[in-house]
């Protein structure tokens, strides 16, 4: 039988559309229940590829054959290994081109919705490691907010609709993903902006993005407001654009909130966290679609793929913006807290240009979930 | 430490190492020791998993100018 090979891109269409598939997981045990390929259809089988050197027998009967297979490893080796060997025994499984590393790189660029006058916002589901960014366009220009590292994908993603970008933001500095911020800025002459009070040690130039900046994308008027919302981080801003969306950075998601904890300060951010989402956010119209910089599970998103609820029935639902005790609330946000993202002290130190990286560290840093929140 | 076999998997990725490794313990008694040198920065969740379910003993590993070093004694 043969061998077929499926892109990032493949399942992530999978993922969004619900479709079944079996995936076959070769990595390792321990790497497998840190992190996996999610979605609501998917089933998962783990053992690892160097327990079956001596043959695949012993599986066989595990997989189904009336669903797709997909074989996945770290880096592809591996899963093409295995998936030959399920072949020569009369299966048609695929395997993951690029492995994890891929799927942990991979963008699927959505539109989210029309802006008054014409423009667009789309939003870049990371789908592999829950992180979303953002690309506004309006007459002929194009605003990004929280880029990843993969900067070719907005790059050509604004030349496919020909448009210029101009300014560039991150809502906070990022522990748990190395931003492409400052590099989308420097190819492309935009401004980069930064909260300040987050970018006290950071070595290179920026703007310097405060609560009340109004930035103007395109002729017609896409008003991009900075409100300033601490707590995730004491520089965390977020962003109201058209008087139709709230970019709420890593402060409020869609069924968590931001966790506080990630550059040490829990106990003293705590306070912020609760005056941004409880009483800033508060002020604000119920009718703004949220769209946050991160998802957790799956089920965050929506039947078109993407992660966007308005702020009036989060208010309703998300426990994180319900609980009416301030010491409950500290304790929620303080205590009993996930783990931190994998190399959450490195990638910061990334993100400040302190440290630089080879591409290969940059993705073993990122490797596993985004772990920016708490439920 | 007496080292029974020197296995040079540098350059190689994900799986050979260990394919490579299982084929060089084949050829070992047991209580022998293997070392292994690799590049692939997987090998050493994978060398460690893998000499676990195994039965073998993963005695040390260190790493030396992007060089992962091993020394497995065979169970």
């Amino acid at each position: 039988m043969t061998v077929n090979i499926m892109t990032a891109k493949d399942v992530a269409k999978k993922v969004i559309n619900k479709e079944e598939l079996f995936i076959l997981d070769v990595r390792n045990e321990d790497a497998f229940d840190e992190w996996k390929i999610e979605g609501d259809n998917f089933k998962h089988f783990n053992i690892p590829y160097f327990e079956l050197l001596d043959g695949v027998e012993e599986i066989i009967g595990k997989i189904p054959s009336n669903k797709d297979v997909l074989v996945a490893c770290a880096k592809e080796g591996s899963s093409e290994m295995i998936a030959d060997m399920l072949s020569e025994e009369g299966l048609t499984v695929s395997y993951l081109q690029g492995g994890m590393k891929a799927w942990s790189e991979h963008l699927e660029p959505i539109k989210v919705g029309d802006l008054t006058d014409g423009g667009e916002i789309y939003q870049f589901v990371r789908i592999g490691k829950g992180c979303l960014s953002y690309m506004v366009i309006s007459d002929g220009e194009a605003a990004i907010i929280d880029a990843t590292r993969m900067t070719d994908i907005y790059l050509e993603f604004a030349e496919s609709k020909a448009v210029k970008i101009t300014n560039v933001f991150d809502t906070h500095l990022h522990a748990d993903h190395i931003s492409g911020g400052r590099e989308i800025a420097e190819k492309t002459n935009a401004t980069y902006w930064l909260p300040p009070k987050d970018a006290t040690e950071v070595t290179f130039d920026y703007a310097a993005l405060e609560g009340g900046n109004v930035v103007t994308i395109g002729n017609t008027a896409i008003d991009i407001y900075a409100l300033y919302s601490p707590g995730h981080t004491s520089g965390s801003t977020s962003f109201v654009i058209d008087e139709k969306f709230l970019l709420s950075g890593d402060i409020l998601f869609i069924d968590s909130i931001g966790r506080p904890d990630l550059a040490g300060m829990a106990d003293d951010w705590v306070g912020d966290l609760r005056e941004s989402l409880y009483t800033r956010y508060k002020e604000l119209s119920e009718e703004l679609v949220v769209l946050p910089a991160h998802f957790m599970i799956i089920s965050e998103l929506n039947d078109d793929g993407t992660v966007a609820v308005k702020l009036g029935a989060l208010f309703a639902e998300n426990h994180g913006l319900n609980i009416k005790d301030e010491n409950e609330f500290r304790k929620l946000v303080t205590e009993n807290l996930p783990p931190q993202p994998n190399a959450y002290q490195e990638i910061r130190e990334t993100n400040m240009g302190k440290i630089r990286p080879e591409e290969e560290k940059q993705r073993e840093m990122e490797i596993g979930p985004n772990r920016c929140a708490v439920r | 430490m007496e080292i029974a076999k020197l296995l040079d998997a540098k350059g190689l990725a994900c799986p050979m190492p260990i394919v490579k490794t299982k084929k060089a313990m084949n050829d070992l008694e047991p209580g022998e020791i293997l070392e292994i040198h690799a590049t692939d920065k997987g090998a050493k969740s994978d060398l460690t998993a893998w000499a676990k379910s195994g039965g073998h003993e993963l005695l040390k590993d260190s790493e030396e100018n992007g060089v992962l070093m091993f020394w497995i004694k065979k169970g």
